[in-house]
């Protein structure tokens, strides 16, 4: 059963929210009403003063929800004693959140009064996960709602600050999953963040700021998280990376994968570490990563090794044509348009790049054989490039040596004229 | 042959000289360079009927790529291929009827808008203009 | 062959009385002591001149000054048109060469004190082209629409805006609106090939022919020189002054090819380190350095009218100078002069040697 595109589901739905939420937060405006709780909580210290001061940004309170919506309680009356009656329920265990937090979230009727395009599954994810089944197991240091989104300042996830905003996400999971006390218990590694931290999707999230990069949730689910089951991986792979994804279906070895039991991306991208791919890792290369399963001298390693030549004098040619381009350049000669080729048959690299996955050497050749085409007219305004600026300095040197001869001969004039018998005059 | 003589003919004669390789390069440029005009504000992208019905064909058009797209009813549309979340070369998927990016799924309808994936913002459309047997493209507005 | 030749001339000497000019240019004499090789720099600037002119209309062949084309054309004739790279090169380096070429020759009749009477309006109408050939530079530096042109002419006339009374109105008359823009292009387009040329001759004109009438002035002191004569001595020796230029020039061209840049966008941010032409970079770096506030009138503002104030008195220094008018040596005039000149150039090192200083 494919996994559904639910994380990229979730991801639609929260932008709705956030329209749905600003819509409704503006008639909502806070009426100043009596709210003993908050009064009191910020004259007292730290841990006492941190919920009121929280609460002031915190999603819920835009909804008109107030303390005693969660705790119980009466906010109108002062005295502290008939404040905490008997409606009052103090905060809740560290066991019983989740069902706490969801007697609301998991209420389809209760939030449809608030915003009905948010999911009311959470909690019934949250018990498939791994951290919810340590719960029911009795383990109440498996994460819990407000482990990932705070208590107090609980912000919409598709706000820049909230802790589950995607470039956020590997800090608030890093939170334990990094920490080795944590851990320990677990015999769980605690690498994956700051193997995260040096992929290219930690890049295009962090620096890019790009929010279709996939953060830990994208691969593990959010609240039904799970580390991926072996089988699984290529598809969840598959959703961005699908033009790899049907290639090495395609390719010998889909079979061979499955019957080994192997997991696909993983087994030559690692999954958190993954790195930019380089040709290195084809066969023959520095990092041959085929020589895992193949030996040196077979069959499928020798049709690698062609791959890897092809790829590789394509390279070599469009350095060439780029040194050539550069040489002319620094020569003073114009050679955008040139450039710009150059550029195009750079695009036909990457397809080729992208086909070793499908492991056919004649696909990979056509699609070089397109670039090599565009190199070739590269070289060839190069070529004239470099023609036009040996023209310019040929052409400079013979103008200035009529100059030079035209500065001697007046020079001479000049020396003539003064010496003639009508100067001396 | 006197001095004065002498050096009066060097004068011409460099003068002369001087003034043929100054003229030259004048004169090369007055003539007018082979490609006309310094803006392709239009370009032709492909000649009337050269496309068959839920087909596209790929074209420069300045210094982008641009795709020229006859859609199955018909129509003309053209867009810039480049794909706006990594610069890709936007590829046209006749089964679908839409414009699809092969590193990582974006995919466009045909009117340049993001229909799935990671893509922020939709592709730039060109108008398109068929004249004297010719289909021209040029930027909007 | 001789007989042509005389034909010719008799031919033009009945119709355009030549044998008067020729007795007039024959008897022109110029002094020769050891401050004469500075007479050359005039004429080195009216060949310069030439040459803008020149290429000038070379380049008016391809050059279209609209937003969506003045770029590309500029990128055409660097790439597709015959020499075009030389031309424009030629014209773009030469632009400021000339400038500077016009503050040599006028720093160096300055302390030569050519400006005594009866030479005033050669000193004014000097000025007066001086300021005409930096309108020239600016707005000539706005044609080629690359980024750099762009934001230096908004910060060049930000400041015109800062005038006390007339700013405001200046700067939209110059920009044609509140900023920069496709107006601005056409109006700077219309100020360079034909306004400023056409002033240009006019004062040009009269610079020359009074520079003709009152011959060469002499440095206070020198009494009795050496004359040679204009024509041909001082002429072929110009000539040979030019020649070498042109060379120079030609040789600049080739190896350092002025470039097109990126196309402006007037929705980009400023580029970091942005600065006017080198020639203007001098008051730049000022305005950068002056304290915001001097006795409650804002720095930026004293400074403009500082440099307006000087220019005024620079170009009335023949009135100014009694003790040169009466032949006298004038060292606090001399003096004043280094002063400026030392700014100038202190103030132009400082822009590229340190460009961080200031706001």
């Amino acid at each position: 059963m494919p996994v559904k595109s639910s994380l990229r589901e979730m991801k639609r739905r929260s932008r709705l929210l956030l329209s749905a939420l600003l819509f409704m937060s503006m008639p909502l405006a806070v009426s100043a009403q009596k709210n003993s709780c908050v009064e009191c909580h910020l004259q007292m210290d730290d841990a006492l003063k941190a919920p009121a001061e929280g609460f002031a940004a915190d999603v819920h309170k835009q909804f008109g929800l107030g303390c005693e919506d969660c705790h119980g309680g009466n906010p109108a009356q002062d005295d502290v004693e008939l404040a905490k009656d008997r409606s009052f329920k103090g905060s809740p265990e560290r066991a019983k959140i989740p069902e706490f937090c969801g007697s609301c979230h998991s209420d389809s009727a209760t939030m449809r009064k608030f915003n009905p395009n948010l999911r009311v599954d959470q909690l019934a994810l949250y018990w498939t996960s791994r951290h919810g089944q340590l719960l029911k197991e009795g383990d109440a240091s498996g994460a819990v709602c407000t482990d990932c989104h705070g208590v107090h300042g609980i912000q919409p996830s598709n706000f820049p600050k909230s802790q589950v905003f995607p470039w956020n996400i590997p800090q608030t999971c890093g939170r334990c999953h990094s920490n080795a006390e944590t851990m320990k218990a677990y015999g769980i590694s605690v690498r994956q963040v700051d193997d995260y931290k040096q992929s290219v999707h930690a890049r295009a999230l962090f620096e890019k700021k790009d929010l279709s990069a996939p953060a830990c949730n994208d691969c593990h689910g959010n609240h039904g998280a799970a580390p991926p089951e072996v089988t699984s991986i290529a598809f969840v792979c598959r959703q961005c990376h699908s033009s790899a994804g049907d290639l090495f279906s395609r390719s010998p070895h889909k079979e061979a994968f499955d019957s080994l039991g192997m997991s696909e991306c993983e087994a030559c991208h690692g999954n958190h570490k993954i790195i930019s791919p380089a040709d290195e890792m084809l066969a023959g290369g520095q990092n041959d990563i085929c020589l895992q399963c193949h030996d040196a001298g077979t069959e499928p390693h020798q049709t690698g090794l062609e791959i890897k030549r092809r790829i590789d004098d394509f390279v070599a040619s469009s350095e060439a044509a780029g040194k050539l381009l550069a040489s002319a350049e620094s020569k003073g000669i114009e050679v955008s348009e040139a450039k710009f080729k150059l550029q195009d048959s750079l695009s036909s690299l990457v397809l080729a790049r992208n086909l070793t996955h499908g492991l056919s050497l004649p696909e990979i050749e056509t699609s070089l054989g397109d670039g090599a085409k565009i190199l070739a007219e590269v070289m060839v305004s190069g070529e004239a490039a470099l023609r036009e600026a040996k023209f310019r300095r040929s052409g400079l040197i013979i103008a200035t040596a009529f100059i030079i001869l035209l500065a001697l001969a007046l020079y001479l004039k000049i020396r003539d004229l003064q010496r003639s018998p009508k100067h001396q005059r | 042959m006197k001095r004065r003589d002498f050096v009066n003919l060097f004068l011409g004669g460099s003068l002369l000289g001087t003034v043929v390789s100054f003229l030259y390069p004048v004169i090369r440029y007055l003539i007018p360079p082979r490609q006309a005009e310094a803006v392709a504000k239009k370009v032709v992208a492909a000649k009337a009927g050269e496309l068959a019905p839920n087909s596209a064909k790929f074209f420069r058009f300045g210094s982008t790529a641009a795709v020229l797209v006859n859609t199955a009813d018909g129509e003309l549309r053209a867009f810039s291929a480049v794909c706006t979340h990594l610069t890709c070369t936007v590829r046209y998927e006749g089964d679908s009827g839409t414009l699809f990016c092969p590193c990582h799924n974006g995919r466009f309808d045909l009117a340049g808008n993001v229909l799935s994936g990671p893509p922020p913002r939709p592709l730039e459309a060109f108008e398109v203009e068929v004249s004297g047997g010719d289909i021209y493209v040029s930027r909007k507005g | 062959m001789a007989g042509l030749g005389e034909k010719t001339k008799a031919y033009l000497e009945s119709r355009f009385e030549i044998s008067a000019i020729r007795e007039f240019a024959g008897k022109k004499k110029v002094p020769e002591h050891k401050r004469s090789f500075w007479y050359f720099f005039g004429g080195i600037c009216l060949f310069l001149f030439i040459i803008q002119v020149l290429t000038g209309i070379l380049l008016l062949l391809y050059y279209t000054p609209s937003v969506d084309a003045a770029h590309e054309s500029i990128q055409f004739i660097m790439s597709q048109v015959k020499f075009g790279w030389l031309i424009r090169s030629v014209h773009s380096w030469t632009a400021n060469i000339l400038v500077g070429v016009i503050f040599i020759h006028m720093f160096s009749s300055f302390f030569l004190k050519a400006y005594r009477p009866p030479r005033e309006l050669t000193w004014i109408s000097g000025f007066l082209l001086l300021v005409l050939f930096l309108a020239f530079g600016f707005s000539g530096y706005l044609l080629p629409w690359n980024e750099l042109s762009f934001f230096a002419t908004r910060v060049g006339t930000d400041i015109a805006g800062v005038i006390p009374v007339v700013g405001k109105a200046l700067k939209t008359f110059i920009l044609g609106g509140p900023e920069v823009s496709g107006a601005t292009l056409t109006r700077f387009f219309w100020l360079h090939v034909a306004v400023l040329p056409a002033f240009s001759l006019l004062i040009m004109g009269i610079h020359i022919i009074l520079v003709q009438t009152l011959g060469m002035s002499k440095p206070i002191g020198i009494g009795e020189a050496k004359e040679i004569s204009f024509f041909p001595d001082f002429i072929l020796k110009d000539s040979l002054g030019w020649l070498i230029i042109l060379a120079v020039v030609g040789a600049v061209c080739v190896f350092l090819p002025w470039e097109v840049g990126p196309k402006a966008d007037p929705f980009a941010s400023t580029p970091l380190g942005i600065k006017p032409e080198w020639y203007f970079t001098f008051m730049f770096t000022t305005l950068k350095l002056v304290p915001a506030h001097i006795f409650t009138i804002e720095g930026e503002l004293l400074a403009v009218m500082g440099f307006m104030l000087g220019g005024l008195l620079l170009m009335l220094v023949p009135f100014l100078d009694r003790r040169a008018a009466r032949e006298k040596r004038s060292p606090v005039f001399t003096a004043f002069g280094l002063a400026v000149l030392v700014y100038i150039i202190v103030m132009t090192g400082l822009t590229y040697l340190a460009p961080d200083i200031g706001k």
